[in-house]
């Protein structure tokens, strides 16, 4: 199995196209929406996490090419290593999604993956490099 | 008007039966119960703080070696060390930077590593005496093969800290974190209504001589601070500020615990270190109570605009913690975010351990043997002509 996580753009004629059903139906993968804008004048956008066979993920993506949907597989990800972090907040001044959050009731960190741009001014900005970059693919 | 002794209270938390809660806590028994009842009810109230802490170091001392050395320079995993001191004593400062590896580790890591019982690598050099004829010497050294290891830090604890953001149309890289432009974000840095001097502001408890929470350990307050003055200034007819006091602490390193002090680099600033930091302080009468139930919204700080390397850096204005914690405030009709430095999480942690310790009788009050001066002035460093 594989996963990999990708920005999907719709042009107008495609936003009515039910996409990530075919990709669960005939490919056999598993796609988590982790962001979506879609407006059917104009265009879409999708962000998902794909999971299945490389074979089916292949297949999939060839489906997407034919359809007309351009995609771009992020290669890299954003990872919170929490049990360095000591819940400080600094990384929350620059984060420019609030992907990174202080819960107001008991001051803890929390990261929305799915937020995330990795726009990578988190990595920096925390003091304890708790925030690190991953690599996938 | 019900008054109270450390010496009655120590009583108290031997016998276990004291009663301790924290500053967060007090806010709203004060509420309910009122000043009067408070002050008769509650003995001891915890404070805390976990915060950046530039003013850190560590004298040590690593024992001779056979053939002695007389230490003249000394580094320790390639960070110097200020070794003019005596034969094998040093002092290490969190800030100070590896000349091997730069911003990625410095005096801080040192610390934090030997408080983790890490290996950390000794190297020093000598001019030789006949005394001391060794001139060189590189091994490795452990906290618990050394002779003494202790936290002395110059100055912690700040009262009040400014709150910063950034005008210019550049990202700045601070003490107070990256700074985005056009006034992107604000950073602050105190724990407000939870910070000790907050709640004992013009320092009537705590003094030399004041045991604290250090770091994991029980240390002691050994002077005042560098750059303490006891300042006070009158927001508006109910609220009063506190600034400018501060604390020089010490404690054995060898006793700490890295979940209360840990290294931190601030991204192109340098390197410092989060210490955590708990006061109990004795409810000695109504007066105390009073200033014990400050809260957030009483706590007044100033937004300063960082972005004038100068020393005065215009004020933009005055908020108060609520504010601030609230995640977003108002500046030139513009919501800014607003995010903290210093870990509120820690701190109440810290609180309530102290509070736990008290209450367990593991913890005495140490009344102060001096109290720390309310007469100091904030010099600048003027620059004279050298001939
Ligand atoms: S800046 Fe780092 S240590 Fe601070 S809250 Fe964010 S991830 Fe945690
Ligand atoms: S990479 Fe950017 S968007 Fe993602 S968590 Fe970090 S600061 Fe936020």
């Amino acid at each position: 199995m594989k996963k990999i996580k990708l920005s999907l753009r719709f042009s107008p004629h495609l936003t009515e196209k039910p996409i990530t059903y075919h990709l669960i139906k005939d490919y056999d993968l598993v796609i988590n929406i982790l962001n979506a804008e879609i407006n059917f004048n104009k265009a879409g956008k999708l962000t998902v996490e794909m999971e299945g066979t490389e074979e089916n993920i292949d297949k999939g993506l060839r489906y997407l090419e034919q359809q007309g949907v351009k995609y771009k597989i992020f290669t890299k990800t954003i990872i919170w290593e929490e049990d360095k972090c000591v819940h400080c907040g600094a990384c929350t001044a620059v984060c420019p999604s609030r992907a990174l959050k202080m819960d107001q009731k008991d001051w803890s960190l929390s990261f929305d993956k799915s937020k995330c741009l990795v726009c990578e001014l988190c990595i920096q900005a925390c003091p304890i490099n708790a925030m690190d970059m991953d690599f996938f693919l | 008007m019900s008054k109270k002794s450390f010496e009655e209270i120590n009583e108290k938390i031997k016998q276990g039966k004291a009663v301790v809660v924290t500053a967060d806590e007090i806010i709203d028994l004060v509420e309910e119960k009122g000043v009067k009842k408070v002050a008769q009810e509650v003995d001891v109230v915890t404070t805390a703080t976990f915060s950046p802490m530039c003013s850190t170091g560590a004298f040590l001392n690593f024992g001779h070696t056979e053939v002695p050395i007389r230490m003249s320079k000394v580094w320790l995993n390639d960070v110097p060390a200020y070794a003019g001191l005596a034969a094998v004593d040093a002092f290490i400062g969190a800030t100070e930077l590896s000349e091997s590896r730069g911003f990625d580790y410095g005096g801080a890591h040192v610390i934090q590593d030997l408080i983790d019982g890490k290996k950390v690598k000794l190297h020093a050099t000598s001019y030789g005496t006949d005394c001391y004829p060794k001139k060189e010497v590189t091994t490795y050294i452990t906290k618990e093969d050394i002779n003494q290891a202790y936290l002395f830090n110059p100055r912690n604890a700040y009262q009040n800290y400014n709150a910063a953001t950034n005008s210019s149309d550049k990202i700045i890289y601070t003490y107070m974190g990256t700074l985005l432009p056009d006034y992107g974000n604000i950073t602050y840095c105190t724990s407000g209504q939870l910070s000790p001097l907050l709640n004992d502001p013009l320092l009537r408890t705590i003094g030399i001589g004041t045991r604290i929470f250090l770091a994991g350990t029980q240390g002691y307050i050994s002077w005042e601070g560098t750059q303490h003055v006891l300042s006070v200034e009158k927001i508006n007819q109910s609220t009063t500020q506190y600034s400018g006091a501060t604390l020089a602490v010490i404690g054995n390193l060898k006793e700490m615990s890295t979940q209360f002090i840990r290294a931190a680099t601030f991204e192109k600033y340098g390197i410092t270190m989060f210490v955590g930091i708990g006061i109990p302080i004795p409810v000695i009468d109504e007066k105390m109570v009073e200033f014990l139930a400050v809260k957030d919204s009483d706590i007044y700080t100033q937004v300063i605009d960082y972005s004038y390397p100068k020393r005065s850096k215009p004020t933009i204005k005055k908020v108060n913690y609520q504010e601030l914690r609230s995640g977003a405030i108002d500046l030139n009709n513009k919501k800014v975010p607003t995010a903290p430095l210093s870990s509120l999480k820690k701190a109440r942690e810290i609180a309530l351990l102290l509070k736990e310790s008290i209450i367990k009788g593991e913890f005495l009050l140490q009344k102060p043997v001096q109290p720390l001066p309310d007469n100091n002035e904030f010099k600048p460093l003027n620059e004279r002509e050298v001939e």
